[in-house]
């Protein structure tokens, strides 16, 4: 905590995904944290922001959080309503969405993602997540992809189990190498900080900490030795006016709606 | 032509044991009376098809309804996860449940080629993941005109398609808006078709934006007010969004998963609103 108001990790990490928001003109919008950042960047800066909704609303405008990708709020103050392969095939397919918005059970150095299985073999695991959803055409057709998840040893993972979605692959020029259109993972928002691919490497490299964060916090909650950009810099707390948009679009949530954005997704 | 018939009658004339069975409906329209009339004629060995199984499958998977799912997306939207198919999967309880496991892109373009009469479905999908090595139906293919490599994924043609509807009429001619998901190729994909609906209705009143699914492309309309419950009809009805919460506590438990099922599956009746005014053709 920091700064003349209290807040959360979760708030922070809503607020920092938001302010990334800032220009796009269209964004694939998932359930619980990145849908509240994505109206809370259209309360803020963006009003004009297309948010598109893998249940084929396009232009949603939700006044309360939404349970699901399918609620009726998101049709009935959507700019339009179309089938579910129209939104894969005519949408996301050749490019035309600006930012997509992932979450992740495991996020690996090169930020390719897992929400397949954890441990074990693929027919038996020792966890079975929910798969993949859109998220691997989000990850290869968006022109690109912000991540959010928490930081913790088990989500940080040297090498993911299952790529459900495809990061940096193996590294630098393999996505090209598939033809992938998007620039893929550009940022990673934890509750820690902000990570960006290295140039050169791609290797997801610490830019941003949050106010608060140490380096030797993010370091330990890391399973692989981070990098550090030499141009480290602070996050920007919450304003007051980010907080109490993003309280107020919050309130109107049903009071048993979970705020888990590990299980975030699109 | 459809016949309008009770959804008892529908469900044992299409639904035999080891078919193919697509209950769709995005979020929107999930077809849960159906479904709970399926776990209640004990059908065994379904393949069952959905892009996101949903509480939908995590009941029928939980009552040993399935041997297989083929599906892209296992969770319970905005709660977290499917307890009874994760215990199918982690466990083998109640028994093994083969996986046939695609993305929603996938699935869709698999429902589309289905409805299409092709083969395949070409997408430029998949490619860097890891799912093509655990699920045999996805496969490379060259662009015969460029030389791009993409994805291909064979049909689905599922033995029987299940969707719920707001309206049809007396003929069998359903009205369906709102979030339309895959819900038209499912039933043009599929062998046979059943729609519950939460009304019959002498004409159809123009509706912008509806889909029609005619009657000539269905076996069954069955009148089922509120079958979609706990997801919700758009004009009809909303989602009960503190009952997929509650689920999560209901499904953790096998033993109070099966309790929840005795009381409110296996010993209700088949809902049987009339079918009056020889609305039975």
């Amino acid at each position: 905590m920091s700064g003349a108001q209290a807040y959360t990790a979760d708030e922070m990490m809503t607020i920092a995904a938001a302010r990334m928001l800032s220009g796009a003109r269209s964004c694939f919008v998932g359930i619980g944290l990145p849908s509240t950042a994505a109206n809370l960047a259209r309360a803020l800066h963006t009003p004009g922001i297309v948010l598109i909704y893998e249940s084929g609303t396009i232009g949603a405008k939700p006044a309360t959080p939404p349970l699901s990708i399918g609620d009726g709020e998101l049709a009935e103050t959507a700019d339009t309503v179309v089938s579910v392969p129209e939104i894969f095939n005519y949408w996301l397919q050749p490019g035309r969405i600006d930012v997509g918005f992932l979450g992740a059970a495991q996020i690996d150095r090169l930020a390719n993602i897992n929400t397949t299985t954890i441990g074990g073999a693929y027919t038996s695991p020792k966890v079975r997540l929910p798969g993949a959803g859109g998220a691997p055409e989000i990850a290869a057709s968006c022109r690109e992809v912000i991540v959010v998840l928490r930081q913790t040893p088990r989500s940080f993972v040297d090498q993911v189990d299952f790529v459900t979605s495809m990061g940096y692959g193996t590294g630098a020029g393999h996505r090209e190498r598939l033809g992938l259109r998007g620039a893929g993972p550009k940022t990673v928002i934890t509750d820690i900080g902000i990570l960006e691919p290295d140039p050169t490497t791609c290797e997801l490299t610490l830019f941003h900490l949050h106010p608060g964060s140490s380096l030797d916090q993010a370091r330990e909650a890391t399973g692989w030795p981070l990098q550090i950009s030499p141009e480290l810099r602070e996050t920007a707390p919450p304003s007051a006016q980010e907080l109490e948009i993003l309280r107020a679009f919050g309130r109107t949530a049903p009071s048993t709606t979970p705020r888990r954005s590990e299980r975030s997704r699109m | 032509m459809a016949e309008v018939v009770p959804l008892r009658h529908a469900v044992a004339e299409l639904v035999r044991d080891g078919h193919s069975v697509a209950l769709e409906g995005f979020t929107h329209l999930i077809p849960y009376a159906a479904a709970h009339e399926i776990i209640r004629q004990r059908r065994r060995d379904l393949t069952l098809i959905r892009m996101t199984p949903d509480l939908l499958y995590d009941q029928m998977i939980g009552m040993g309804c399935a041997r297989a799912l083929v599906f892209s997306w296992g969770g319970n939207p905005g709660v977290g996860s499917l307890h009874r198919f994760r215990d199918a999967v982690e466990n083998r309880w109640p028994h093994e449940l083969a996986l046939e496991e695609h993305s929603h892109a996938g699935m869709v373009n698999r429902y589309v080629a289905g409805a299409s009469g092709l083969p395949f479905a070409v997408l430029r999908g998949y490619r860097g993941t890891d799912l093509p090595s655990v699920t045999p139906t996805i496969k490379p293919i060259t662009c015969p005109f460029t030389g791009e490599e993409l994805t291909a994924v064979p049909a689905l043609n599922p033995d029987v398609a299940v969707v719920h509807a707001q309206r049809a009429d007396r003929r069998g001619n359903v009205q369906l808006w709102g979030i339309t998901g895959a819900q038209k190729e499912a039933v043009l994909a599929a062998s046979h078709a059943l729609a519950t609906v939460e009304e019959i209705v002498d004409e159809l009143p123009p509706q912008a934006g509806s889909i029609l699914l005619p009657s000539w492309a269905l076996d069954y309309v069955a009148p089922v007010p509120g079958g979609a419950h706990p997801s919700y009809a758009l004009g009809y009805s909303e989602r009960d969004n503190n009952f997929y919460v509650a689920w999560d506590s209901i499904s953790r438990d096998r033993h109070t998963f099966l309790a929840w099922m005795e009381d409110n599956v296996l010993s209700t009746e088949a809902p049987e609103p009339a079918l009056n005014n020889g609305a039975q053709p």
